[in-house]
């Protein structure tokens, strides 16, 4: 099964409350938070896809989008 | 012919209305003198594939049968004073929420525990305001077996019709004495079925948009439409929402709903009232000794009439000023304080002739009783 | 069906403090329905009064938010009036266990087939504060300015005691286990309860000095552990998580229904 390959951090800036958990929880700290106390991906090349962040966040607001199946295939070859 | 024929008490009168209007879900506690309702549909629904649930309290009961009608179901509950009290609450937000069920409370002594085995019409004001915040409410009640069959067929009715719950206000001595019920034949009896939207699926469905008749066309849980049903003030789509237009128009929808319909809700029986010098006022069974002092009087040629009440809630104030505006006296004959004597008060053009025949000791009322304030009144002395 | 499918996208972002557990809870549970793939016309959620209850409006189900206390009520007419729709009844401390304490009792009693979701924060949130059955000794609250003294219900022993045939616990921090147990729960053919242990950075978190979102769910991972663990083991005194009670036993509505077939084999 080939590793999952980061497409982007889908993030809903609307929704975004700033709680800081997806932050602290990140295994890679890929995530921060901006002046606005918003939610950003500075290091998405660290993102190992667990999706923790997505499954933990309170507001629903991020979303961890990964390459598709076929893609990683043709990379593979 | 013969076996629609029935000897009962006014209870199962009751069950066998609940069961022609369409009843299939009932939840219930038992409580003296309405325990027999829950008893004899204990064995009655299931027989007819409907659901009978003993819950654990009398606020669970009344929660049973909200969640149960929101899936469709015609529904009721049974109680008395002390059950009564405890459903406040919930009532209130059925009134809210729009959802059709019918509450009988076969009323006891009052108030607190009271006298359980005893008659009473002491919950005639809680009826109307028990529950907190504006909001309207219909009651019904009967003064004989028939009545009662009809009157709970008509409860069913108004529920479906408003968008409401409907009180059924009886009392002991109706509900536990027998008497002769003659069970309608299917369809001598109008039934009003729920009111189902007809929006397609993938349709925007709002449960609280009235149509251009008023009416509000439900959607079962469980169907194509998925809403919020809340007890907050709330949009037309059931979600909460304080914003003041919205508050205001819907509270006065919910007043209005009823309070505007009085006319095609009002319940009543009139004997004698043409000429009437003495009118009787009552309900329930008060009214049965009201009707055999006033028949016996007409028969001595006296110009005694009766208005006998089977809608309480709206109060038919218009009616009663109608009926009484001729009369030299009204005498309002009920068991509590004068509960319905201050409704008739406020109606009717000389408050200042309006009497109370009430009896408050846990026996029923009786023509002797209204005999001795009718003396007085008539200046024949005690 | 993408995990947004199952929410009211239009009422976003929820009414819920920043870091408030119940978001997270909210979170495991549309994606239990969603690997459950369950219809959504078929599922009934019905709530009580309080943060926790808030949870009814935001999915994309029927949706019943009734009156504090009296969510499973509600949820056995429901049910009991329709058996083939899946009733899920997330309840706060005061919904569970204060108020609704009775009807929670007897419906484990029944065994009436619905999930009952204890989003225990251990304090009243919507109200400012105060404590509540699950709160424990020791605790500050608005009502309890020097400190609680009332002892808290073990919710898991009470499910069980009461009668519940599939109880569980986890965590908001533990969101991808909670949502295995609440996938369990939701196939389980009677009572389910699934406690699991949220935080409110807000009240209890502040006036506990127990820090902000991300401490508390550290004080989740730290103070609790899976059941049968060498953690356990070594420190009895964290909280277990895991299946506690998974067991069958006559389910109230169909029970019911066989009462029907007599009563009405009876009369024919």
């Amino acid at each position: 099964m080939a590793k999952k390959k980061l497409k982007e951090h889908f993030i809903n800036r609307d929704w975004c409350k700033g709680c800081g958990i997806c932050v602290s929880f990140c295994p890679k700290q890929v995530l921060e938070l901006d002046r606005h106390d918003k939610v950003v991906a500075p290091r998405p090349q660290a993102c190992i896809c667990c999706h923790l962040c997505e499954i933990r966040c309170p507001d629903l607001a991020i979303e961890i989008i990964v390459e598709t199946e076929e893609k990683e295939e043709d990379h593979g070859e | 012919m013969g076996n629609n024929i029935r000897f009962v008490q006014g209870n199962e009168a009751c069950v066998e209305g609940a069961i022609y209007a369409g009843l299939e879900f009932y939840a219930g506690y038992p409580i003296t003198p309405s325990t027999e309702i829950a008893e004899v549909l204990s064995k009655r629904l299931p027989e007819k594939g409907g659901k009978f649930i003993q819950m654990e309290d009398e606020i669970a009961s009344m929660c049973a049968i909200i969640g149960a009608s929101l899936t469709g179901k015609k529904v009721m509950t049974a109680t008395s004073g002390p059950g009564f009290s405890l459903k406040q609450e919930a009532i209130g937000y059925a009134c809210m929420t729009e959802i059709p069920c019918v509450i009988a409370n076969v009323q006891r002594g009052g108030p607190s525990t009271g006298n359980p085995t005893h008659v009473s019409q002491g919950d005639i004001n809680q009826a109307r305001w028990g529950t907190h915040g504006d909001h309207a409410i219909i009651a019904l009640t009967a003064s004989n077996h028939q009545d009662v069959f009809a009157l709970t067929v008509d409860a069913f009715n108004m529920a479906e019709t408003y968008r409401t719950p409907v009180v059924l206000l009886f009392d002991e001595a109706i509900g536990h004495m027998r008497e002769k019920l003659v069970i309608p034949e299917e369809g001598a009896l109008d039934i009003v079925d729920r009111l189902r939207t007809s929006l397609g699926k993938g349709v925007d469905y709002h449960p609280y948009l009235p149509r251009e008749d008023g009416r509000l066309p439900m959607s079962d849980f469980g169907g194509e439409h998925r809403y919020n049903v809340t007890g907050l003030f709330h949009d037309m789509w059931g979600f909460p929402s304080n914003n003041p237009k919205t508050v205001s128009e819907l509270l006065r929808h919910l007043v209005d709903k009823i309070e505007n319909n009085v006319q095609s809700i009002t319940r009543y029986k009139e004997h004698f009232l043409d000429d009437a010098e003495y009118i009787f006022i009552s309900y329930g069974s008060a009214a049965r000794s009201a009707i055999h002092l006033a028949k016996e009087r007409r028969a001595k040629g006296e110009k005694i009439g009766i208005l006998e009440l089977q809608s309480i809630w709206p109060f038919p104030t218009e009616l009663v000023r109608e009926k009484c505006v001729n009369a030299k006296a009204v005498l309002v004959v009920e068991m509590n304080m004068g509960q319905v004597m201050a409704q008739v008060k406020a109606a009717v053009k000389k408050p200042n002739r309006v009497f109370l025949a009430n009896r408050i000791d846990g026996k029923l009322v009786t023509p002797a009783d209204i005999k001795k304030l009718l003396r007085v009144i008539q200046g024949r002395g005690v | 069906m993408a995990v947004k499918d199952y929410l009211r996208e239009r009422y976003f972002p929820h009414m819920w403090c920043p870091g408030c557990g119940h978001g997270t809870i909210l979170n495991s549970l549309i994606r239990a329905v969603e690997e459950l793939g369950l219809d959504k016309n078929e599922i009934v959620m019905t709530s009580g009064i309080g943060c926790s209850a808030r949870i009814s409006g935001y999915v994309d189900f029927h949706s019943l938010h009734t009156m504090h206390g009296r969510a499973l009520a509600c949820a056995t007419g429901v049910k009991l009036s329709k058996p083939e729709l899946t009733v899920l009844v997330p309840m706060g401390d005061g919904d569970a266990l204060a108020i609704g304490g009775n009807h929670f009792i007897h419906a484990a009693r029944r065994n009436i087939d619905m999930t009952a979701i204890v989003m225990n924060n251990r304090i009243y949130g919507m109200t400012g504060g105060q404590f509540s059955p699950l709160s424990g000794p020791g605790v500050k609250a608005t009502t309890a300015p020097y400190l609680t003294i009332d002892s808290n219900f073990d919710v898991v022993e009470l499910a069980a005691a009461a009668g519940a045939t599939f109880v569980a616990r986890s965590t908001a921090y533990h969101a991808k286990e909670a949502t295995g147990y609440l996938k369990k729960a939701i196939l389980h053919k009677g009572f389910s309860v699934v406690e699991i242990l949220s935080q409110c950075p807000t009240h209890y978190g502040r006036k506990n000095k127990e820090g902000d979102a991300v401490s508390m769910l550290d004080f989740q991972k730290t103070n609790t552990a899976a059941l049968g663990s060498k953690a356990l083991e070594k420190n009895p005194s964290l909280t277990p998580r895991g299946i506690f009670v998974e067991k069958d036993r006559p389910e109230y509505c169909a029970e019911y229904d066989k009462i029907i077939d007599y009563a009405m084999k009876e009369t024919r």
